[in-house]
């Protein structure tokens, strides 16, 4: 039947990349179930709220920068190579605003939530010192990480469009919640 | 050049224009986001009680985006086309749901052992029928969920005359993050008890 036939040819096509968000996925699992992040998490309540808006809003920060530069390099509007271009240096300005901005809302919003319906919490200052941490390790590493590989799949002809997603969500959930921990970790030894 | 002029206040490329874009959407998304955040926190005991549960967490953020992003974009290139029609019998929508129930059957179960595993080796163990059970009815779940999502998106912006490259997919995915924690913790809590 050539309806099943279809069905297993968008399987085969779509698995590749699903495996390896798995594996990125994965791994950033066992480092969230790891007993130091564990041990974090009771020591900072707080951290568990503002997880997953932590985690979402990787995606959305640098997967708008690589469209960008993707349209950018498309259009001709930019070259793919490390430059002082002011396009480049400002889409890369922008996402480092948009990067540690939100994530320092997150720790403001998340200890204000706490407060509002007077749950225990962390300290205001714990909670963004994670963040901001987490956040400006997270985006010096994904942004330059990100542009790397976009430079690099351009040159080799490579459609940065196809490639974009699934780089940044793995990235993102690998370095995310690995800079996570470490904010935590100095955190914890600096209060 | 005025008009590609870096400078220029109405430049698309200011670092201006680029914050006060982006700035808002991602204040409605954390926003949104602590709805699971939320859940992750009330189930706190359960989650710090059974770690191996949080190796399933990212996965389950993740997945039900990514397949809805991947049907998405299938659904509106071929509505493009003109091959799709919104029509209970379209065979083209059925071929598309079937590989992604494949796609997520397939993921998920890999999910379940993989989780399994790393709980031996890292994180206190769990039994392994619990997780499959957790990891593929959670995933399944959440499948279903992505599918019709999708299939909705793509049907409202395509009569509202929008192009479901710019709106269907951002919202599939993001409203997918969201469900991701709410039916991997709900899941969990009829398993385990």
């Amino acid at each position: 039947m050539a309806a099943r036939q279809d069905a297993w040819r968008i399987y085969r096509e779509s698995l590749p990349i699903l495996v390896v968000s798995l594996a990125g996925g994965v791994f950033a699992g066992s480092v969230l179930g790891s007993d130091g992040m564990t041990a974090g998490f009771e020591r900072f309540p707080g951290l568990l709220l503002l997880l997953p808006a932590f985690l979402a809003t990787r995606g959305n920060v640098y997967g708008a920068l690589g469209a960008r530069i993707s349209s950018g390099l498309h259009q001709g509007m930019i070259d793919p190579e490390f430059s002082w271009d002011r396009r480049l240096v400002n889409a890369v300005a922008a996402s480092f605003v948009n990067g540690i901005g939100i994530s320092v809302f997150i720790a403001v919003l998340s200890w204000g939530l706490l407060q509002v319906l007077s749950r225990e919490s962390a300290r205001l200052i714990e909670l963004v010192g994670i963040m901001l941490v987490s956040g400006v390790l997270t985006s010096f590493t994904l942004i330059f990480g990100m542009l790397a590989l976009v430079f690099a799949s351009y040159e080799y002809g490579l459609d940065p469009d196809n490639l974009i997603g699934p780089i940044v969500t793995t990235l993102g959930d690998i370095f995310g919640v690995v800079f996570l921990f470490v904010a935590i970790t100095v955190v914890g030894v600096i209060f | 050049m005025a008009a590609t002029d870096p400078d220029e206040p109405t430049d698309t490329w200011s670092i201006r224009s680029i914050v006060a874009t982006m700035f808002p959407i991602l204040i409605a998304l954390s926003i949104l986001e602590m709805g699971s955040g939320y859940v992750l926190e009330e189930l706190e005991a359960t989650y710090l009680a059974n770690p191996t549960l949080l190796v399933l967490v990212p996965v389950m953020i993740g997945m039900g985006g990514n397949l809805g992003a991947i049907l998405s974009s299938r659904l509106s290139t071929r509505l493009h086309l003109g091959l799709l029609e919104f029509d209970p019998r379209d065979e083209v929508l059925w071929t598309n749901v079937l590989a992604i129930l494949g796609l997520a059957a397939t993921i998920f179960t890999a999910l379940g052992i993989v989780a399994w595993l790393v709980g031996q080796l890292v994180a206190e163990p769990m039994a392994l029928v619990d997780l499959m059970l957790i990891s593929v009815v959670s995933g399944m779940i959440l499948a279903g969920l992505a599918i019709v999502l999708s299939v909705l998106a793509t049907y409202v912006s395509y009569t509202q005359g929008l192009d479901p490259d710019d709106t269907t997919i951002p919202v599939v995915t993001n409203v997918c993050d969201i469900l991701g924690v709410v039916v991997l913790s709900g899941v969990a809590i009829v398993v385990l008890n």
